[in-house]
């Protein structure tokens, strides 16, 4: 089990650090992070203020400025590339970037109080998390800092003084810490302290002096007192192996060095000016160090940082290993040779392609190729191996194109990310698990639009995550440039932005307002095609108007009570009547909406519109409501009057008839005891005639000028409905019938007395006669009506009534009749 | 059915994923609160409920109950409403939470909407200080299928919501469900739309769509048509003849099914009919004019007569396989043809009374413009006769949509008979009417089609058509008329209609009138769009669109199947009669249309 390390030079860092990293407090972001010192911190002196720098990871400044704020205890890098600084008092302090402030937050009154011991900054699925030992020797942790639930975790028995050492785990979904108390160990979590042992450590320990946790959390490294190197699963329920490394005092800095996947463990643990990595042998590597130097835990491997360095250590990865590994046989190896001899143009190259195919390993040697290139740095070594796996593939059919497609990309994009100027000393494995999406946010936040637009394009990302995401940033950045006018800056924006799919204006919009920048934010969102985003902003803005005509565009009545019903709060009643008034559709909704809820309000707008027609109705609707007589009446002349107003005579007219209607149904109801307030006036004469008050029925025909017609159906109905045969013919005969007599036939017909029926047919007049003679059902007197009048279709109606048995004499006559008179 | 009939006919889209997708989301939404509960449904919602899920989903709450405006005895301490999305309703529920606070009673409480919250609703549950004590959640019910080719929004309100109240609340609403239905069923290719809602709607439409991701998947229908109820109120004004229309207008079909009376049952019990497709003889006769159906039912007894005589002269090992499998099937077509026959045998009872002939004589009048003072007449005693408040009115809107208003004096006249009838509240329905464009009073400037009515008698047809283009570009209502005459709405009169073979949709009016909202669909359809209709559409306010749809592959593809499917949608409902029209108009073509209501 030998362990084969390579160390790489990433950068020589371009910062100019007179004492290198002596007396600095150092935070490097992982991932290729930017990197942050604390200068001058652990002088202490009340005069010199310490000063803050920012570097990109090839020592490229981005930000400095002196530190004024309390003692910093920690520095720390949250995922989103923010800079965090936890100070003594328990103060986390959030900066962008680029040194710019963003926010602050507390560890809570306890951490505050008995002021902060220790802290690390780390990293989980739910975000950046901060973990705090305070004065009093209790923990107190917050697993995402955009979140924060501050818990403060139990205590741990018999600890008087700081701990040796500690970390953070994060198990089972929740974060846990892990605290040695001289050999004692210690897991804590939400409710308890639980003792732990790792299993098979050395005796000869009296104390754990230092420990490290994997980047990906599932594996554990203690440092004992007397020298030894315990590794094993962070559960603590396996040991992988145990080294000496027969030095005796604490380290300065231990980290894991292990790559995914990998058959072995591997710790780096540094002391002043030696590193020494521990595997599973006992052998250990070393490595001398010139200066003083940061490790940065990645996820595979560890960078080392000096004051003039920048360096990758990381074990050899499988496919690199397999093909430079000398005097290799592997497939990989073999097929590089040949590409070698084939480029010198000699034979050999045939041999040793032949030597691979008989193996029938061709494709593995491909894959062998492609995979190593991914892990290399140096782009003449890419190239070397990519072609050779190019020239490998040449042989093969069916083998599928992707790998090795997908693998020219991203070393394109990584190469690009990693040079210089950039400083993102990317790994291929780090790439992958960081994903594009990861990778395009960290250049936006550095503010590498072009390339970020670049590498969007070029792995055709989606344009809606890709460069859309980017422009956005880049325009939200923009809307900040305070030198820049309005005018420019919009039309700058509106300009880069047109044909990109998924922008949302709002929200750079926002970004300008934020920013103090009222006019070019309405300017901004006059590009947002979707008015739901815009409303909301320019509430904020308090461009109530503007929100309110934008909302009604939108068609959405939703938005558009949210503005009316945020005016209705924010604005004195009469001008939010008059805002109104300029929107009758924002009206009409409201007016919906006081329909139900405010009755009263509906009244005030429709006089301030002076809607007198509208009024009226409403009082009109009101008087039904109510149950009083009085109250109704005096809702109705309300609504008379308004009716007046508004020049509907007719309304008001028809209204003064009901209430008329409505005092003459009251004092018969107190006389005769009859139901009848509410009845419609047909249906007050209809009840009248019924109980047989044909007077009063007389005299509200006469008040009401009821048409004659009506009075007439009515009467007849209401006598046959009685059966007052006697009456009916009396008043059959007081004038001639407007109506006609056929009614009369039909109404006693249909209360099937055809003896008085026929007292009315011959008074039908010769149109309606035959209708009346079937009626009354006598046939020949139809038939007779019928040839009288020479009319076909009155005939065939005759015909069609005619039973074939009983009226055939009638049906033959009747016959003969349609033949003339279709003749004619 | 149609697709049966006519081989070419392309298959319909499967609907009742529809269906289980919004049961899906409703038993999830449900067991958000977890536990027994009290469970209330809108009223209004009950039926449609039960025709997505049944009682059995609803198990775990062991009470439930329709809303009604009444005292409740609660079980549990969890109240659940599935409720339209009504301030007045949602005043109701914060009431009974207040009284719950008063008493001091604690409870949980969830307010579902479906189909989706408004802002209004919570602004109540705010203002009634119980904002905090609620949670609220949604329900996207948004289409009821209710048939094969028919699906519903079953929103009652929207008619009066949108076209009266002027509250386009219920625009998304509709857009939404044309963008469930793209998600589930592929995009349009083509969409075309006349009226102000329609366009709203589509806009609603088109802006949802650019949120969300882009299908290119095969899509189950070629075109969409929108149309504005109000764009045609003339068809909705006419008496149904055909059976369904008819089933509808004197027993009303509620939710695809219809509760026949005492009366037709000839029991003293109602029975719930469904009326789809999976009932044989309705489906065979649903489309008929009222006239064939009596001849048809008659038909059918008696092959139903010599199916059960087959028993005769059978052996027993005949017998058995006739019991095992046909006999329940005719059970079934026995029972549901003796309910058919009972229902139209009082249609009868009601329909070929002198009333009801008359009432259609003075509609066909009314539609062919003449007579209209008979026809006024008519009207005057009916209002006199009270025979029916509503067929009145609709007798009135009717002439004034025809006529483009009435004469001052008609109308004053006649109002003032109608108030007399029925009593001074309708002062408010003469105020809604109006509001509608539905019952006008002429104003002194608009007697132009008047004269023009008056001049058509006296010159012939050419010189009409130009007079009327003249007069129609002068009025700035739409003119009933002169559409009439452009669309050929109504056949000559004179030629003899045989209600049996169906000519055209006209046979939908007993060969009067073609419905004008088909007539126009049937036009663009056929023109792929509006040109050469340009005078139409402007008699018609205009508002019409067509646009391709949005992905551009549409063009690329191959004429399917299902590039012959047309989705109708009608904003503010549609008549049965529409609908049969529409089924007629994709027998002829081989299209199939798929009509969806509000």
């Amino acid at each position: 089990a030998h362990l084969d390390l390579k160390k790489i030079e990433l950068y020589e860092m371009g910062w100019n650090l007179k004492d290198g990293l002596r007396e600095c407090l150092v935070a490097a972001a992982p991932y290729g992070g930017p990197i942050a010192l604390l200068k001058g911190h652990y002088r202490r002196s009340p005069s010199a203020r310490p000063q803050l720098e920012i570097y990109s990871s090839s020592g490229l400044p981005l930000a400095s400025f002196p530190w004024k704020s309390g003692v910093v205890k920690q520095l720390g890098w949250t995922v989103s590339d923010d800079l965090l600084c936890v100070q003594e008092d328990g103060t986390v302090l959030v900066y962008d970037l680029w040194g710019g402030f963003k926010r602050h937050f507390s560890m809570g009154n306890e951490v505050s109080q008995s002021q902060v011991l220790e802290t690390k900054i780390f990293h989980s699925p739910y975000g950046t998390g901060v973990a705090i030992l305070t004065g009093a020797l209790r923990f107190t942790l917050a697993t995402n800092i955009d979140d924060i639930k501050l818990r403060r975790l139990p205590e741990v028995p018999g600890l008087q003084e700081a701990p040796s050492c500690w970390a953070v785990l994060t198990q089972d979904r929740q974060s846990k810490v892990l605290v040695a108390n001289g050999s004692q160990l210690f897991i804590l979590d939400n409710t308890a302290c639980t003792p732990v042992t790792p299993p098979g450590l050395s005796p000869q320990a009296s104390s754990i002096v230092h420990m490290c946790v994997s980047f990906s959390y599932k594996y554990l490294a203690l440092l004992t007192d007397s020298g030894h190197v315990w590794m094993g699963t962070s559960n603590l329920k396996e040991k992988l192996s145990e080294v000496d490394t027969k030095i005796k005092t604490p380290p300065k800095q231990m980290a894991w060095c292990r790559r995914p996947k990998s058959q072995q463990p591997s710790a780096v643990v540094m002391w002043d000016g030696l590193l020494i990595v521990v595997g599973e042998c006992k052998e250990t590597i070393q490595y001398h160090l010139d200066d003083d130097s940061v490790l940065v835990p990645e996820l595979d491997g560890v960078r080392i940082i000096s004051g003039t360095h920048h360096e990758l250590l990381q074990e050899v990865p499988g496919a690199c290993e397999e093909i430079f590994k000398i005097a290799s046989m592997a497939p990989g190896a073999l097929l590089l040779e040949a590409h070698k001899e084939y480029e010198k143009e000699s034979q050999k190259a045939d041999e040793y392609l032949r030597e691979i195919k008989e193996q029938s390993l061709l494709s593995e040697a491909v894959r062998q190729c492609v995979e190593a290139a991914g892990h290399e740095h140096e782009p003449e070594t890419q190239k070397t191996l990519l072609r050779a796996a190019s020239f490998g593939k040449c042989f093969l059919s069916n083998f599928p194109p992707e790998q090795f497609v997908s693998m020219c990309r991203d070393l394109r994009v990584l190469n690009a990310v990693r040079d210089y100027t950039v400083g993102i000393p990317l790994t291929h494995t780090q790439f992958k698990q960081m994903t594009v999406q990861v990778l395009i946010d960290r250049l936006v936040y550095r503010k590498l639009y072009p390339l970020a637009i670049e590498v969007c394009r070029y792995l055709k990302t989606p344009e809606y995550q890709g460069v859309s995401r980017v422009l956005k940033h880049w325009a939200c950045y923009k809307v900040q440039q305070k030198e820049e006018s309005d005018e420019v800056i919009a039309k700058a924006v509106s300009v880069k932005l047109a044909d990109a799919a998924g922008i949302s204006y709002s929200e750079i919009a926002t970004k300008a307002y934020e920013s103090g920048r009222t006019e070019l934010a309405i300017k901004l969102l006059e590009f947002e095609p979707r008015s739901g985003e815009q409303v909301p902003l320019l509430l904020k803005m308090k461009k109530s108007p503007l929100a309110l005509s934008k909302a009604i565009e939108s068609g959405d009545t939703d938005l558009v009570y949210t503005v009316v019903m945020y005016l209705k709060n924010e604005l004195n009643r009469g001008d939010f009547f008059m805002m109104l008034r300029n929107q009758p559709v924002a009206l009409s909704l409201y007016k919906q909406f006081c329909k139900h809820q405010e009755q009263d309000t509906l009244k005030d707008l429709f006089n301030q519109d002076d809607d007198h027609e509208e009024l009226g109705n409403f009082y009109v609707k009101a008087s039904y409501k109510d149950q009083r007589l009085e109250a109704r009446v005096a809702l109705l002349q309300s609504a008379v009057d308004e009716y007046y107003k508004a020049k509907n005579d007719f309304s008001a007219k028809t209204t003064e008839d009901e209430m008329r209607l409505l005092r003459f149904q009251r004092k018969l109801e107190e006389e005769k005891g009859e139901q009848l307030v509410g009845f419609s006036l047909h249906d007050t004469m209809t009840t009248l005639l019924s109980v047989g008050l044909h007077k009063h029925a007389e005299q509200l025909y006469k008040d009401f000028r009821v048409p004659d017609k009506r009075f007439w159906w009515l009467k007849l109905k209401a006598l046959a409905e009685k059966e007052d045969w006697e009456e009916l013919e009396k008043f059959g005969k007081t004038k001639k019938s407007p109506v006609g007599y056929l009614p009369f036939v039909e109404v006693c017909i249909k209360h099937h007395n055809k003896y008085e029926a026929k007292k009315y047919v011959s008074k039908v007049t010769p149109e309606q006669k035959v209708k009346a003679h079937l009626a009354v059902g006598d046939m020949e007197g139809a038939a007779e009506a019928a040839i009288e009048r020479r009319n076909e279709s009155e005939i065939s109606t005759v015909l069609s009534r005619c039973s074939a048995t009983t009226d055939h004499l009638l049906m033959e006559r009747l016959n003969r009749a349609k033949a003339t008179a279709v003749k004619k | 059915m149609a697709h049966t009939e006519w081989k070419d006919a392309p298959g319909l889209p499967d609907f009742s994923l529809l269906k289980r997708l919004a049961r899906d989301q409703l038993i999830f939404l449900l067991e958000q609160l977890p536990g027994k509960k009290d469970l209330f449904i809108d009223a209004d919602l009950m039926s449609p409920l039960d025709r997505i899920a049944n009682v059995t989903i609803l198990k775990f709450c062991l009470y439930t109950s329709s809303l009604k405006y009444t005292y409740f005895l609660f079980f549990f301490c969890r109240l659940c409403f599935l409720i339209r999305p009504r301030i007045q309703t949602v005043k109701w529920i914060s009431d009974l939470v207040n009284a719950d606070k008063v008493a001091g009673r604690f409870r949980r409480y969830k307010i579902i909407f479906t189909p989706q919250k408004f802002y209004a609703c919570e602004t109540v549950l705010e203002e009634q200080g119980v904002y905090g004590d609620v949670t609220t959640d949604e329900w996207n019910f948004y289409i009821l299928p209710l048939d094969d080719d028919i699906l519903s929004l079953e929103l009652p309100e929207f008619f009066r919501d949108n076209f009266l109240e002027g509250d386009q609340r219920w625009v998304t609403t509709a857009g939404s469900a044309l963008r469930l239905l793209q998600s589930v069923y592929g995009s349009f290719s083509k969409v075309y739309g006349i009226g102000r809602c329609a366009k709203m709607v589509y806009e609603s439409w088109r802006e949802l769509m650019e949120d969300g991701e882009q299908r290119t998947r095969q899509p189950e229908f070629a075109k969409v048509f929108l149309v504005d109820r109000d764009v045609d109120f003339v068809t909705p004004l006419c008496s149904q003849v055909v059976y369904e229309g008819l089933v509808d207008d004197l027993f009303r079909i509620k939710c695809g099914s219809v509760e026949f009376g005492p009366d037709v049952t000839s029991s003293d019990k109602s029975i719930k009919v469904m009326l789809n497709s999976q009932d044989k003889v309705f489906s065979e006769i649903r489309n008929e004019h009222f006239s064939n159906v009596f001849g048809f039912l008659s038909q059918k007894a008696k092959n139903l007569q010599t199916a059960y005589d087959k028993r005769r002269g059978m052996d027993i090992q005949q017998m058995k396989a006739f019991v095992a499998d046909e006999l329940k099937g005719l059970k079934q077509e026995h029972r549901l043809l003796s309910l058919h026959i009972g229902a139209s045998e009082s249609m009868m009872k009601k329909k070929t009374k002198q009333d009801f002939q008359e009432l259609l004589k003075t509609e066909h009048s009314l539609l062919e413009g003449f007579e209209i003072r008979e026809c006024i007449t008519y009207i005057e005693e009916h209002i006199n006769r009270q025979v029916s408040m509503i067929d009145s009115l609709r007798l009135l809107c009717l002439l004034s949509i025809t006529e483009n208003g009435l004469l001052s004096k008609d109308y004053r006249s006649l109002k003032a008979q109608y108030l007399q009838s029925y009593g001074i509240e309708h002062l408010l329905t003469f105020a809604n009417l109006r509001q509608l464009g539905l019952l006008e009073e002429q104003q002194a400037g608009e007697t132009l089609t008047v004269m023009e009515s008056k001049v058509g008698k006296l010159v012939n047809d050419k010189t009409v058509g130009k007079l009327t283009d003249a007069f129609s570009s002068l009025a700035k209502k739409s003119n009933f008329r002169a559409l009439s005459k452009r669309l050929a709405l109504v056949p000559k009169s004179g030629e003899e209609y045989d209600l049996r073979v169906p000519r055209d949709m006209a046979y939908v009016f007993s060969g009067a009138y073609i419905p004008l909202s088909c007539k126009l669909i049937e036009q663009v359809l056929e023109r792929d769009g509006w040109t050469g209709m340009e005078e139409v559409t402007r008699m018609l306010n205009g508002q019409e669109f067509a646009v391709t749809g949005g992905s551009s592959s549409s063009e690329a593809r191959s004429k399917t199947d299902a590039q012959r499917i047309v989705l109708v949608m009608f904003l503010g409902g549609c008549t049965f009669s529409e609908i049969s029209a529409l089924r007629f108009l994709g027998k002829e073509r081989g299209t199939y249309y798929v009509k969806q209501m509000e």
